[in-house]
């Protein structure tokens, strides 16, 4: 998070009543979502409430043995994150404070309290390398300099968007840290690689677009079925284990977008350790860089407090923002958006709020539409073009979709991949259900995918839900008289839907190489499962039985697709094997 | 600050509420002595200038007004040391068991601090419990916390202590683990029954665990808020032995649905409004702070693995106790009622159960090459076997294809022949993964997609299929 200097430090109160993560005090002078410094520790936290001379805030840390009349102190500025190069290849809490910095400074892998440290490394140098020379008119957002912050990523120095903008007087060139002046300005304002955004408020952008590039996830149901698109929102729903944070991961790994937000709101800390050591390890398909060159982590595990989880999507977004303003397009996952209503829920609770629907409060939806209105594909103030995906995982008690913040959620977002547990428990993954899912996108991203995969996408895509939609009609008849007694080519159709939802929807993300299907693949394999149904009808008009048709060696095979590397030669010889094993039972 | 008062204003359940005028630290300790000279502990809920609430562990029967109130200080401590390994302590952390009192080498709060995510080291370990339908289709590794899910009557408590007897860690077996880490079991109890906690004791005694074990017991019978602390006590000397001590700590927590009672009736006390079906609307964070407690810590030896048990109400798993576990913990083990009527020993219903942290656990140079492939295929085919049954009550088994009364056979002899295995039995991981080749290999071989092929022709047994059919 961005720190308090001593001189920013204003009035003094004192602690009137403790009760866990809410603390009111009496005579502080203080504005709404200022941050404060609590008690004798200096614990953090922000106020969330003023009524006559008594101050409520949120605490951002354990408050154990905080006791009346001890200290509070107001900052005069609200919740903000540090923005500079430094921020990739970190991971935060949920107020932006580095989770490796406080190891260090509590000296423990225990995380103690009133430690603060900011969002970035002040003394660490960066290359800085201007855009701008003396003379040149600068405004907000305008880039400044570049660093090349990763391998990946260079980072774009910009006029911070509160500035007035002007011109430039003078340019530095070369090693300086984040809190050196690199351009000044003719109004005497000093440009620096750091600027901060209070996280409660959305960065500012000229106009949303409409999306119409998909955001590639490299998994065969998404791209296949149900795409994203960049700037696109998704909520990811389904009950405990049916896959939601597998899924955001693969996304995270394999998404092709430029950066990625992961946030890890009021979830387990060994997934978050998981990321930590897999990402550096992995490879950027689209850069063959680390993983975690490109990526962002904020980790507020569950047993974190829960004002500060509270705030971590909102320091996610920020951080996504900004680097859509650098003209980059930002995917931002939230695992899991319900912790982050749940957390809303316990404070509004203790404040004693008037309870909405199941005890959340009345102001739930308004939350949820104003975080995933951040996302979108932008115009930028500064003429480049950048956009933040939203992705939320969304964990219904009892698994159930009527719950307020599933519904909610399926009234902003425009993806809906419903998670499945009854798939889950057989083991088919991503227990995506095919039959409840949707993506709004579809259409307006066909086009890229035709001139960019093949002419015929849609069309092909379309011959697979049919077949799915037409497998499920029948299975109700099969849940009542066996496969059996269906005519022939009912079986044979049964047979190829077996193949879609075995070998094409089934994705294993923990095999080397089915984890990742690039969209051609995604296509060929369809198109083999297409091409041995019409063989295959051939046949049974031809008046070779169904069984035999089914039992030709080859097909089987078809579920090995996904885990070919040399895909290209394996999908065009099965094929043929196919076709020439059909064709000798007639 | 050992100020007294005298001026409690409202009893109310397990709470107390007093006048202060001195300040009280949130979370402080507190001592009430009532007019017969009982002392009662608590802690405190809220503070504020003037007033505080207390929440009692040991019941409000018997105070009145006229109570004395006496703030410690400081908040509640758990008194560690080494030795604690062989003591059976109250749910509050009193010993029990007539042994000598406990001489602490430190004290700390039972409220643990959170382990920093970027100082956590992944869990993969393997821990064969000797349980098949666990180490082969659900893996337990180091520092996971994997819940029983049971249901009232099941033998929960059987399979908990045959974990507890059993778990070990291959390597270690062959000595190759030079660091000398040992295994230790903590057990929280949380209002079972004497006769459950008899169940125990017995087994421990009887197998030489308690040496090597810290019991903490509140039973049914003693007071429900009590039952607030006691996983914490448990979860703070865990930490310590583990991450202090260097021992591999093993945390049965059972039941934890008395736990949540407890948490309900606090919340209803207090008059705050409650989540689904009257728990409190916190219990997921509650919840949390006691399940994250488990894991591993980079540059330490030791580790933290838990089992909390809980018996959902009415066997419902969309009741908020086992939803709200489920979502924290990593993986769940269903107990199930009708394989246990059948039965079944131990009745694991592996569909539904899972262990998320298997994946990397297991494979070659952990387990087995094929544990993966064999794994997955076998939940499949005992998935559609298990589908088929609703069918073949329907149609009978004449109306089913060849293919399907195969898997109706597979899914009848993988309860049979591989959940099966009694309480007492102690199977290998090559065991258990030989036995899974055996049941698979009645499946014709192009059935196995999910197997490498390599791995097909090297483990498929070709003739036992008659065998085994003949068996039935
Ligand atoms: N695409 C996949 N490929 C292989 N296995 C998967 C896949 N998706 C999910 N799984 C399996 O399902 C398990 C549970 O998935 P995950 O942890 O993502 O669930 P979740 O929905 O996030 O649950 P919770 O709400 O409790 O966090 C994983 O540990 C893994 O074993
Ligand atoms: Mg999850």
């Amino acid at each position: 998070m961005s720190q308090a200097r001593e001189s920013d430090v204003r009035e003094d109160g004192q602690i009137e009543s403790v009760s866990g993560p809410v603390v009111t005090a009496i005579d502080l002078d203080a504005k709404m979502n200022d941050v404060v410094y609590v008690g004798h520790e200096g614990l953090m936290g922000e106020v969330i409430e003023i009524e006559g001379n008594i101050t409520t805030i949120q605490v951002y840390e354990e408050t154990s043995a905080v006791s009346p009349g001890e200290p509070v102190e107001s900052t005069g500025a609200p919740l903000s994150v540090d923005l500079g190069p430094g921020m990739l290849d970190a991971i935060y809490d949920g107020v932006q404070r580095p989770l490796d910095v406080l190891e260090e400074k509590m000296g423990s892998a225990f995380l103690d309290r009133g430690v603060d440290a900011p969002g970035i490394d002040l003394e660490k140098t960066w290359e800085f390398n201007p855009e701008v020379t003396e003379g040149d008119d600068v405004s907000p957002n305008d880039v400044v300099g570049i660093v090349p912050e990763t391998p990946s990523i260079d980072h774009k120095v910009m006029v911070p968007p509160d500035s007035e903008g002007g011109e430039v007087v003078d340019v530095n060139s070369g090693d300086y840290t984040v809190e050196d002046t690199v351009v000044e300005l003719d109004s005497g304002e000093e440009i620096k690689m750091r600027q901060e955004w209070p996280v409660r408020s959305q960065r500012p952008a000229d106009e949303k677009q409409t999306p119409d590039t998909p955001l590639v996830s490299g998994q065969r149901i998404l791209d296949g079925l149900f795409p994203l698109a960049k700037g696109g929102t998704a909520a990811i729903p389904g009950p405990f284990g049916s896959g939601k944070t597998v899924t955001q991961h693969q996304l995270a790994k394999w998404a092709d977008a430029d950066i990625v937000v992961y946030v890890g709101c009021g979830e387990r800390g060994n997934e978050m350790t998981e990321v930590i050591e897999d990402f550096p390890e992995l490879e950027d398909p689209t850069t063959g860089n680390a993983l975690m060159d490109r990526t962002c982590l904020i980790a507020n595990t569950s047993n974190m407090p829960v004002a500060a989880r509270e705030s971590c999507v909102y320091t996610g977004i920020t951080i996504a923002e900004y680097f859509r303003d650098m003209g980059y397009d930002v995917a931002l996952m939230a695992d899991s958006t319900s912790r982050w209503a749940e957390a809303m829920r316990e404070i509004s609770s203790r404040l004693e709020e008037m309870p909405g629907e199941e005890g959340y409060p009345a102001y739930l939806a308004a939350r949820l539409s104003e975080f995933y209105e951040r996302a979108g594909y932008f115009q930028n103030i500064n003429g480049t073009e950048g956009s933040v995906s939203v992705i939320g995982a969304v964990s219904p008690p009892g698994g159930d979709f009527s719950e307020p913040v599933t519904q909610n959620t399926l009234r902003i977002v425009k993806t809906f991949w419903a998670l499945d547990a009854d798939l889950a428990e057989r083991r088919h993954f991503p227990a995506i259900n095919w039959n409840e899912s949707y993506s709004l996108y579809r259409d307006q991203l066909d086009p890229w995918f035709e001139d960019n995969v093949a002419a015929d996408w849609s069309e092909q895509r379309q011959w697979a839900i049919d077949t799915l939609d037409e497998e499920d009609e029948l299975q109700e008849i099969v849940q009542l008289v066996g496969k059996d007694a269906l005519p022939e080519d009912q079986q044979l159709t049964l047979e190829v839907a077996r193949y879609l939802r075995e070998a094409w929807l089934q994705q294993d993300a923990f095999h080397p190489t089915d984890t990742y299907c690039e969209p051609e693949k995604t296509y060929s394999l369809l198109g083999a499962i297409k091409s041995f149904n019409d063989e295959a009808f051939e046949a049974l008009e031809a008046g070779v039985p169904v069984e035999e048709i089914t039992a030709v060696d080859a097909i089987p095979q078809l579920n090995r697709v996904g885990v070919q590397d040399e895909w290209e030669d394996y999908v065009e010889e099965l094929e043929d094997e196919i076709a020439e094993q059909i064709g000798e039972l007639y | 600050m050992q100020k007294e008062y005298q001026t409690i204003t409202e009893i109310s359940g397990p709470l107390v509420y007093a006048e202060v005028d001195e300040p009280v630290g949130y979370d402080e300790i507190v001592e009430i002595e009532t007019p017969d000279g009982d002392t009662r502990r608590g802690q405190v809920l809220e503070s504020t200038s003037d007033y505080v609430a207390i929440q009692v562990f040991e019941g409000t029967e018997g105070i009145d007004r006229s109570s004395s109130v006496r703030f410690l200080g400081g908040t509640m401590q758990m008194k560690l040391t080494e030795d604690l390994l062989g003591r059976v302590l109250s749910g509050t952390g009193e010993p029990i068991d007539g042994g000598p009192e406990i001489e602490p080498d430190e004290e700390r709060p039972i409220v643990g601090e959170a382990i920093n995510p970027y100082s956590r080291e992944y869990p993969e370990e393997f821990i064969q419990t000797g349980v098949s339908a666990i180490d082969g289709m659900n893996t337990l590794v180091r520092g996971q916390k994997l819940p029983i899910f049971s249901g009232s009557g099941l033998p929960h408590s059987d399979l908990a202590l045959q974990i507890a007897r059993q778990a070990t860690v291959p390597e270690e077996e062959a000595g190759e683990d030079g660091d000398g880490s040992e295994f230790a079991v903590i057990f929280g109890a949380m209002g079972i029954t004497q006769e459950e906690a008899n169940e125990f004791m017995d087994d421990f005694e009887r197998t030489g665990a308690l040496e090597r074990s810290v019991v903490f017991m509140n039973l049914a019978d003693d007071p429900a808020v009590e039952r607030t602390v006691t996983p914490r006590l448990a979860l703070t000397t865990a930490e310590y032995l583990a991450f202090e001590k260097d021992y591999h700590v093993l945390v049965i927590l059972t039941d934890m649905t008395n736990y949540c009672e407890a948490l309900r009736e606090i919340g209803a006390a207090r008059e705050e409004v409650p989540g689904r079906r009257g728990y409190p609307g916190y219990m997921y964070t509650d919840l949390a702070q006691l399940y994250e407690r488990a894991g591993r810590i980079e540059g330490e030896e030791g580790s933290v693995t838990q089992i909390p048990i809980l018996t959902m109400p009415g066997d419902d798993d969309t009741h908020p106790i086992p939803d709200l576990t489920g979502y924290i913990t990593e993986g769940q083990i269903y107990v199930d009622r009708d394989l246990n009527s059948q039965g079944i020993e131990p009745p694991i219903y592996v569909l539904p159960s899972l262990s998320r942290l298997m994946d990397d656990g297991i494979g070659e140079g952990l387990t087995r090459a094929d544990h993966a492939d064999v794994s997955d295929q076998m939940y499949a085919a005992y998935a559609e076997g298990e589908d088929l049954r609703d069918l073949v009550n329907i149609v009978g088994r004449e109306a089913l294809s060849e293919r399907d009364n195969k898997y109706l056979d597979f899914a009848d002899d993988f309860e049979t022949a591989f959940v099966q295995q009694g309480f007492r039995t102690n199977r290998s991981i090559d065991e258990t993964l030989d036995l899974g080749w055996e049941l698979l290999s009645q499946l014709p071989k192009e059935e196995l997609n999910r197997i490498d092929e390599e791995l097909i022709e090297q483990n498929y047994v070709e003739e036992e299929t008659e065998a085994i059919e003949a068996e039935e």
